[in-house]
């Protein structure tokens, strides 16, 4: 493991006594620095991240886009505050979404991973590597800052012994010794996901000069317009296939069937639990979908086409994740809701109540919608 | 550019190296810079310099950032996985590479661009980290890949090909590295292959940060009179603090040397640096005398070469660390997991 992290001011934290073996902390310069050494040390088949906020993520994007074109894996940590610029960096917010999903210029497209409270973020972090190595591709834990840096009630955390990393597709020296075809870049399975090698395998066989211009399977610099899109199909038949590996929305079914659903994401879940309680009780029965992790699963497009209108609660200023849906699933906008919550202080079931009720009622008080009683 | 394939078969005789490989085993793909660049010698210069010295091809781990020189490690070492990465940011991916595999040869490719313009800092942290790494920088003066626009590196005073003057001050590289503390400093020129070769090797044999500087002229954009990177200027201005031969532990040194005039360097892997004195008394052990001789001799607008610095005793980035021994992306789950046991000793201490 190794962890490079850019700590300014302060010295780095000794790491705990107990862990004295495996890690290395390595202060660094400033996030590109950071990033870097991520991808280096994951390219030479180390497991390594780095944790920061929206303004480092800003920093890393040119490496992000190398990542995710190379296929290096990288754990990235964003703890998220209130943008743009230093915003208020101090209050939570949702508002790294987008910049983190598709991250670098081109064609991109990121993993996602959102937990709602320490307990998952840990549970996450443990997952995010194997993530990382199976997509061969950035993964990013995003914690909002409720999370991430204040103090919030947690379940103990959990580890299960007979727990293995999944290291992805790793071409052996076994494997090359019989001659395995390797081609770096070439889709071998079917699901976009190539084989890798890590450096200094064998000793004549699985070496390939790793880049971020286009190359043909096989790793052969190449300005050929089919190399380039077989590899850019490859990415996306990889993203999309992400989708069914990643942590499963978590659906809570309302006591009664309703055609009013509401989907919300991280730290808003004790806000959303209470409000879902308090609505039912005043005879307002509702669908809850969790989302935790993009490319989205399946279940999203179906939960929300089994909803005549849906509220998507966030806590960023223009409704990210409701943009994301609405994007990569081709939703109709009509159909979703924007609620956001943004001032900087954790969203309260007070306000997800008075929204939805505000909504139902409508601009003139009038039902705007049906709602089953 | 069109060019013959090399053939795979070889005579009997070709040399070969204790390992059995020959030079071939070393080279690369075909280099795309245009015919007569400094860079391409380099390359040729590594080649054999890791031939000489027994490496084991697949062991090297060559990285590069952007640029033509960042391209060069396409063209040598084709057996060794290589990361050409994003400009000026090498330093960095190369770090975490080493801090990923302790037991690899480390060899950083880079330019004057994209060292001492958008890579200044990384390269800087690098060297005062103590990467174990060669770190080559190609320097011409010019960003090449975009038609000739000078770099950070060109002097003050020198002519562009189009006849504009260049106005700001060079950025010293050389200079730069003894002053952050790295720990093998040396500069030397394409042209001078004698004088190359057994520095690279010096360098690969080097414990710590090892820095080259080596000037590489630009055929294309930055060889006309004028230029203080051109093939005339810099052989008309080179002045070299030594001769350098590298001997390995168990090679016998033969050549006799008037007493007095030879430096015997040995570093920590048990090689050894012979250095053999050019007129004045050069200490290449002694770093401020290093500086101020580079200084000196820049001023008089000469170009110093050779082992500038060396430091035997030098540490390197996981000695400072304290990290295993192990190569880190050789641990598995149970040697890097504390266990459910130590969580719950934690989770109770957060009660």
């Amino acid at each position: 493991m190794v962890v490079p992290q850019f700590v300014p001011g302060i010295p780095s934290p000794p790491p705990p006594r107990w862990w004295k073996r495996s890690p290395v902390t390595a202060k660094t310069t400033d996030e590109l620095a950071s990033i870097g050494i991520v991808v280096g040390a994951s390219w030479n088949g180390a497991r390594a991240f780095t944790a920061t906020s929206g303004p480092g993520i800003s920093l890393m994007q040119e490496f992000l886009g190398l990542a995710y074109f190379a296929e290096i894996p990288a754990v990235v940590i964003d703890v998220q505050r209130g943008g743009p610029s230093t915003g208020m960096p101090t209050r939570t917010q949702q508002s790294d979404l987008i910049n983190c999903a598709y991250a670098s210029h081109g064609d991109t497209r990121h993993a996602l991973l959102l937990p709602e409270d320490p307990f998952e973020a840990f549970e996450f972090s443990a997952l995010s590597f194997d993530m990382a190595e199976r997509l061969q591709s950035p993964v990013f834990l995003m914690l909002d800052l409720d999370i991430g840096m204040n103090e919030r009630l947690s379940k103990p955390f959990e580890w299960d012994d007979s727990r293995e990393y999944d290291r992805g597709k790793v071409m052996s020296y076994e494997e090359l010794e019989a001659g395995k075809d390797f081609g770096r870049y070439l889709d071998v399975d079917g699901d976009g996901i190539p084989w890798r090698t890590i450096p200094a395998t064998h000793p004549s066989r699985g070496a390939y000069f790793t880049r971020g211009t286009t190359r043909n399977p096989y790793a052969k610099y190449s300005e050929a317009g089919n190399d380039y899109v077989y590899n850019m199909e490859r990415l996306r038949r990889k993203m999309d296939g992400a989708g069914a590996i990643l942590p499963q929305p978590v659906i809570k079914a309302a006591s009664q069937k309703t055609n009013i659903g509401v989907i919300y994401y991280g730290s808003t879940s004790p806000a959303m639990n209470e409000a879902l309680a308090e609505l039912s009780s005043q005879g307002v029965h509702i669908d809850a979908m969790r989302v935790r992790a993009f490319p989205f699963a399946k279940s999203v497009g179906e939960f929300i086409a089994a909803h005549e209108q849906v509220f998507v609660i966030e806590q960023n200023e223009s409704g990210q994740l409701r943009s994301m849906i609405i994007n990569e699933l081709e939703i109709n906008p009509a159909k979703l809701v924007k609620m956001v919550h943004y001032d900087g202080t954790p969203i309260t079931a007070r306000f997800i109540c008075k929204s939805i009720h505000k909504t139902i009622a409508g601009e003139s008080g009038k039902p705007a919608l049906k709602v089953a009683t | 550019m069109t060019f013959l394939a090399k053939p795979k078969l070889l005579r009997p005789d070709t040399p070969r190296n204790e390992l059995g490989f020959t030079r071939r085993d070393y080279e690369g793909a075909v280099s795309t810079l245009c015919a007569g660049c400094g860079h391409d010698s380099i390359s040729a210069a590594i080649v054999q310099a890791a031939f000489e010295l027994n490496i084991e091809p697949h062991r090297v781990a060559k990285l590069s950032g952007i640029g033509c020189s960042s391209k060069t490690p396409d063209y040598f070492l084709g057996a060794s996985h290589g990361f050409n990465s994003v400009h000026g940011r090498m330093p960095s991916v190369l770090t975490g590479a080493a801090l990923a595999n302790r037991s690899l040869t480390y060899l950083g490719v880079s330019g004057d661009g994209d060292s001492a313009s958008i890579g200044i800092g990384q390269f800087a942290h690098a060297m005062r980290r103590g990467v174990n790494m060669t770190y080559i920088v190609e320097n011409n003066g010019v960003y090449g890949l975009t038609k000739g626009q000078f770099s950070a590196t060109a002097d003050k005073g020198s002519k562009s090909k189009r006849g504009v003057v260049n106005s700001d001050s060079p950025i010293d590289l050389v200079g730069l590295a003894l002053q952050l503390g790295a720990t093998y400093v040396a500069r030397s020129f394409s042209g001078d292959k004698e004088q190359l070769v057994p520095l690279i090797k010096g360098a690969l044999r080097h414990n710590g940060p090892a820095f080259l500087d080596v000037i590489s002229p630009c055929v294309t954009f930055n060889n006309h009179a004028g230029s203080t990177k051109s093939y005339e200027y810099v052989r008309e201005h080179d002045v070299p603090v030594n001769v350098v031969q590298l001997m390995l532990p168990r090679e016998e040194i033969t050549a006799t040397y008037p007493p007095g005039s030879l430096h015997r360097v040995t570093q920590h892997d048990g090689s050894v640096l012979l250095l053999r004195k050019l007129g004045e008394d050069y200490d290449p052990t002694d770093r401020l005398a290093a500086m101020s001789h580079l200084h000196e001799h820049e001023a008089k607008g000469e170009v110093v070469t050779g082992l500038l610095y060396v430091d035997p005793e030098a540490q390197e980035m996981h000695e400072h660390l304290h990290t295993v021994g192990t190569p880190l992306n050789q641990l598995q789950a149970r040697e890097l997991s504390p266990g459910s046991a130590k969580l719950a000793a934690l989770n109770d201490s957060l009660r």
